[in-house]
């Protein structure tokens, strides 16, 4: 649905070249909600507001629902017809809101429809249907400034809604509300998803926003894409920075002579009880030193580090055995074994 | 002088201030919004960026606004002939007083349309704007406040210019007041009119804040506008900000 290959876009500004985004390749499938997780300065940003371009990249293209965006652009910094209608069938909703201070809320919904030229009753009536969508009916006539700021999210989502658009971009909706309040716009985001094939695109610097709406995510730093894809095949990358983060474990071993797993659960075999056959069948006793475990995507996955007895040459069976109920085994390397190998060197 | 005496004179110096003084800010407000406007348009990063009309603007509008009205209005002569057929009297004053109005009246568009959110700009692009779009549905409408409030102060100034403008027979309350007052020593008949002025400007400044305070408000619920009330009764606003429907 939102494809943007090789995207490029360096800021020069008194000689000197910020590079935001170098060479970022995304594909968002239809109907899913992608997240794009990464530290302020990373690029998401710019990264966002390529996608509609009201950033122009530098170089690289941006296709939106089979669209080149890119190519309709033209080469001067004001948009041309073209993209305007295509912008109108993408919409975006903003951290601060950016609602007009001027008018009600179901006119600062009917904005975009002005725009596009819907006049008289059907204007009216559509602007109703979109803020009872959001569940903001009754506010109708009220002044944004009357409104808290989960209200004001909802009728940037409202308004965002106006030109029937198959895809929304969210430049950090919810950083700028409380976490109950987030909770809500993240729900109201999951459901519009859910109810009308909308394809999400968002950025955000918070885990629990990939965690509780994302079907697929990527990393970005220094302007680039570290790891992309769906929550599943994350968790199954080894060594993979967005999993860990979205399920921390911790934990040291408790002595020398043990051996760390971290077990990765998801899928089948999230639902069978692997640890407690694992105890029996070996006969061995397991400590468990982490574990976290939630629903991602409607997904119930969790990770969980846990301890064996002895080194890991003695226990290789074992670990066969969890592999082969379909888990993944990432041996966690303990932090004794660097001094053991220097011993060893000399 | 008795108040008999002075009335007549009052009412039809009154009257000429008006007609220089409205039909100044008339021309003073078409002309000044626009380039105003322009000005943060062509801007660096502004929506027409472009260096040299913004340049050029900039230039004229400094000029015009550095320059003494009493000069400018001497300087204008030959324009003011050509358009008004005449150089003396009321709509010869006009002429010279729209001129000096504008671009005392574009730089402050210009300080009021940079204040608006470009957030907001950047709303509307994404919705599919233009940028003629921009201008009607964000720019003007979220700076109306400070537009009222700069239109308030251009006609004050305005009328101080209008004083002046009896240097070529504009006649008005500033000029009555030069006369009487100055020429002919008739302290009586000045200290009225500098009343009248003090009167009307106090009238003029307070309708302006009026109207800006009651736009500027709008909406924002808040008990600091209680002469807002009278007009419609207001909902408070929401007590609880989490629990959203």
């Amino acid at each position: 649905m939102i494809t943007t290959s090789g995207l490029t876009k360096v800021y020069r500004s008194r000689g000197r070249e910020v590079t935001a985004l170098d060479g970022v390749d995304l594909h968002v499938r239809e109907g899913e909600v992608f997240g794009v997780i990464g530290q302020s300065g990373a690029g998401k940003s710019s990264l966002i507001r390529c996608v509609n371009l009201l950033e122009r990249p530098t170089s690289g293209t941006v296709t939106v629902a089979g669209e080149d965006l890119t190519a309709l652009a033209g080469r001067g910094p004001r948009a041309g017809r073209a993209l305007r209608q295509a912008r109108s069938r993408i919409g975006m909703v903003f951290q601060h809101f950016n609602l007009l201070s001027s008018r009600t809320v179901r006119d600062n919904v009917e904005l975009p429809l002005e725009i596009l030229g819907i006049t008289g009753k059907e204007r009216s009536r559509k602007a109703l249907d979109l803020l009872d969508l959001v569940g903001l009916a009754d506010k109708a006539t009220s002044y944004p400034a009357q409104l808290s700021g989960g209200q004001k999210q909802r009728v940037g989502i409202a308004r965002a809604l106006a030109g029937d658009p198959k895809v929304l971009l969210s430049d950090e909706a919810t950083s700028a509300l409380d976490p109950e309040t987030t909770r809500s716009i993240l729900q109201l985001l999951r459901d519009l998803n859910r109810q009308l094939g909308l394809t999400v695109l968002l950025i955000t610097h918070e885990m629990d926003v990939v965690k509780s709406v994302c079907d697929s995510a990527a990393l970005m730093e220094h302007g680039r894409i570290v790891e992309s894809g769906t929550v599943g095949e994350l968790l199954a990358t080894p060594g993979s920075e967005l999993a860990s983060a979205l399920f921390p474990v911790g934990g040291e071993a408790s002595a020398a002579d043990r051996t760390v797993l971290d077990v990765t659960f998801h899928g089948e075999a999230a639902t069978q009880p692997v640890i407690s056959q694992l105890a029996r069948t070996y006969n061995i006793d397991i400590s468990i030193l982490g574990a976290a475990i939630d629903t991602v995507g409607g997904l119930q996955i969790g990770r969980m580090r846990i301890e064996l007895p002895g080194r890991y040459e003695d226990n290789v069976v074992p670990v066969g055995f969890l592999r082969e109920q379909g888990l993944q085994i990432d041996v966690v390397e303990s932090a004794a074994e660097p001094v053991l190998v220097k011993e060893s060197a000399k | 002088m008795t108040w008999s005496q002075m009335q007549p004179l009052l009412a039809e110096a009154g009257q000429e201030t008006l007609i220089m003084v409205g039909w100044s800010t008339l021309i003073a407000v078409a002309g000044g919004l626009p380039l105003g406007i322009l000005l943060v348009l062509t801007d660096k990063g502004g929506l027409l960026q472009n260096v040299l009309v913004n340049r050029v603007i900039g230039q004229i509008v400094n000029i015009g606004r550095s320059l003494p009205f009493i000069i400018l209005m001497v300087a204008l002569m030959s324009f003011t002939r050509w358009v008004t057929g005449t150089t003396i009297g009321s709509s010869a004053a006009i002429v010279p007083l729209a001129i000096g109005g504008i671009p005392f009246f574009a730089r402050l568009v210009e300080t009021a349309v940079r204040e608006v959110d470009h957030g907001l700009v950047e709303a509307v692009q994404a919705m599919g704007g233009n940028t003629w779009t921009v201008v009607r549905k964000v720019l003007v409408p979220e700076a109306l406040p400070s537009l009222i409030a700069s239109t308030t102060t251009t006609v004050i100034a305005l009328i101080g210019y209008s004083a002046m403008a009896g240097t070529v027979g504009g006649g008005g309350l500033g000029d009555l007041a030069v006369r009487y007052g100055y020429q002919r020593f008739d302290t009586g008949l000045m200290w009225v009119t500098v009343a009248v002025l003090a009167v009307a400007i106090s009238a003029i400044q307070f309708a302006g804040d009026f109207a800006a305070r009651t736009l500027h408000r709008r909406g924002a619920g808040s008990s600091t506008a209680p002469a807002l009330r009278l007009l419609r009764p207001r909902k408070p606003a929401p007590a609880d900000a989490g629990k959203v429907a």
